[in-house]
C-alpha cells in the first residue's frame, strides 16, 4: 500500500467530521455578511475547529484585537501539551517540520499518535500527507458552508460523531499499546471531574492536570506499576 | 476600520496565536528531543488525553432530557464492539456514525 493510499485510509474517519463541521462553521460564517471565500481563508490560515467557532461570537461582537488574541491563547492552549509528547517524532526539518507543528490539530494528533506508520522509515512523509488531508477536509467543508449557506439538501445532522467514533477507535489502539491501566484511569477521573467542575476550561484542566500527576507518578510507571 | 480590515486582523491575530500555542514545546524545548522525560510524555500522554478527548466529545450529551443520551450511548457501544471484534477501525467508525446519523434524523428514542 503507498503512503498516500495508507494515509487517505487513516484519514477518513477525519473527512467524515472535519467536511460537516467545517461546513456548519462556514455557515454560521456566511451569516455575518462577509464574502465566502474569506472561511476558505480561515481554514487555510488558522486550521482549528474550536477556535473559529469562537471566532464568529467574537466578529459579531466587534471584539478587540487583544480579546481576540488571549481568548484564542487560552482555548488552545491544550496544544502545548501535544507538541511536547510528539516532539520524538517530528524529526525532520525546515518547512516540512514548520507544517507539521502548524497542522497539529486534536485529530492530526489522535491519528499521529495511535496509528503506527505503515512506511518504511519514511515516517515524516506519512504525518505531512496526514496533516494535509485533514486540512484539506477542513478546507473543504468551510468553504462548502460558507458558499452553499442554507441551500444545503443533504442532511448531516449526527455525522459530526465520526470524531467521537474516532476517538474511542482510537483509545482501544492505545490501550492495546500501553497495556497499563493507570494513565487511563487517572485520565479519566480528571477529565470526569474537569466536566462537572470546570465546564468551559474542561479540556485544558483535564489535560494540563493528568500530566503534571503523570510526570509526579513517572517511576511508578517505569517500574512497571 | 473598515470591516473587511477588521476581519484580516482578526484572522491575523488568531492564525499567530494559535500557531503559538502548538510551536512552544518545540521553541523552547528543541535542542532536548531525547530527553527521557519527553520520551516518557511520549508514551503515556496519547492514552490519557484520548480518554479526555473521549469524555469531552461525549461530555455534552444532556441526559436529562429526552432522549437520555441513548443515541450517544448506543452508537459508542456499537463502535466498541465492532472494534473488539474486528479491529477495523473504518468499520467501527463508520456503523457508529450511521447509526448515530439515523437515529438523531429520524427521532428514534424520542
Amino acid at each position: 500500500m503507498s503512503l498516500t493510499t495508507a494515509a487517505l485510509r487513516a484519514t477518513l474517519p477525519v473527512m467524515f467530521g472535519y467536511v460537516p463541521l467545517g461546513m456548519a462553521f462556514g455557515m454560521l460564517f456566511q451569516d455575518l455578511g462577509f464574502p465566502w471565500y474569506f472561511a476558505t481563508l480561515m481554514g487555510i490560515f488558522i486550521f482549528a475547529g474550536a477556535a473559529q467557532f469562537m471566532s464568529i461570537g467574537l466578529l459579531a461582537a466587534h471584539a478587540g484585537l487583544l480579546e481576540v488574541a488571549v481568548s484564542t491563547l487560552a482555548l488552545n492552549s491544550r496544544h502545548i501539551f501535544f507538541g511536547l509528547s510528539v516532539m520524538s517524532r517530528y524529526n525532520c526539518r525546515g518547512l516540512k517540520k514548520l507544517y507539521l507543528i502548524f497542522g497539529l490539530t486534536d485529530e492530526t494528533y489522535s491519528l499521529i499518535t495511535g496509528i503506527p506508520a505503515q512506511s518504511h522509515g519514511r515516517e515524516s512523509d506519512y504525518y505531512l500527507a496526514i496533516t494535509a488531508l485533514n486540512q484539506s477536509y477542513w478546507v473543504i467543508g468551510c468553504t462548502l458552508g460558507a458558499m452553499l449557506g442554507r441551500m444545503i439538501e443533504f442532511d448531516t445532522r449526527g455525522m459530526e460523531f465520526a470524531l467521537t467514533a474516532l476517538f474511542l477507535v482510537l483509545l482501544i489502539e492505545q490501550w492495546s499499546k500501553v497495556r497499563k491501566p493507570y494513565p487511563f484511569v487517572l485520565a479519566a477521573v480528571c477529565g470526569l471531574g474537569a466536566l462537572l467542575l470546570f465546564k468551559e476550561q474542561m479540556l485544558l484542566i483535564s489535560i494540563a492536570l493528568s500530566l503534571v500527576l503523570l510526570v509526579l507518578s513517572r517511576r511508578r510507571l517505569e517500574t512497571g506499576g | 476600520m473598515s470591516d473587511l480590515t477588521y476581519l484580516v486582523l482578526v484572522i491575523l491575530v488568531m492564525t499567530a496565536a494559535t500557531f503559538l500555542t502548538r510551536a512552544v514545546p518545540f521553541l523552547l524545548l528543541h535542542r532536548r528531543a531525547d530527553h527521557p522525560l519527553l520520551i516518557f510524555l511520549g508514551r503515556y500522554t496519547p492514552p490519557a488525553i484520548m480518554t479526555i478527548l473521549v469524555i469531552y466529545s461525549l461530555g455534552s450529551v444532556d441526559i436529562s432530557q429526552p432522549p437520555q443520551g441513548l443515541p450517544e450511548l448506543i452508537a459508542a457501544l456499537l463502535t466498541v464492539t465492532a472494534h473488539l471484534l474486528w479491529r477495523h477501525a473504518l468499520l467501527s467508525i463508520f456503523a457508529g456514525t450511521a447509526f448515530y446519523m439515523y437515529a438523531v434524523q429520524s427521532g428514534l428514542f424520542l
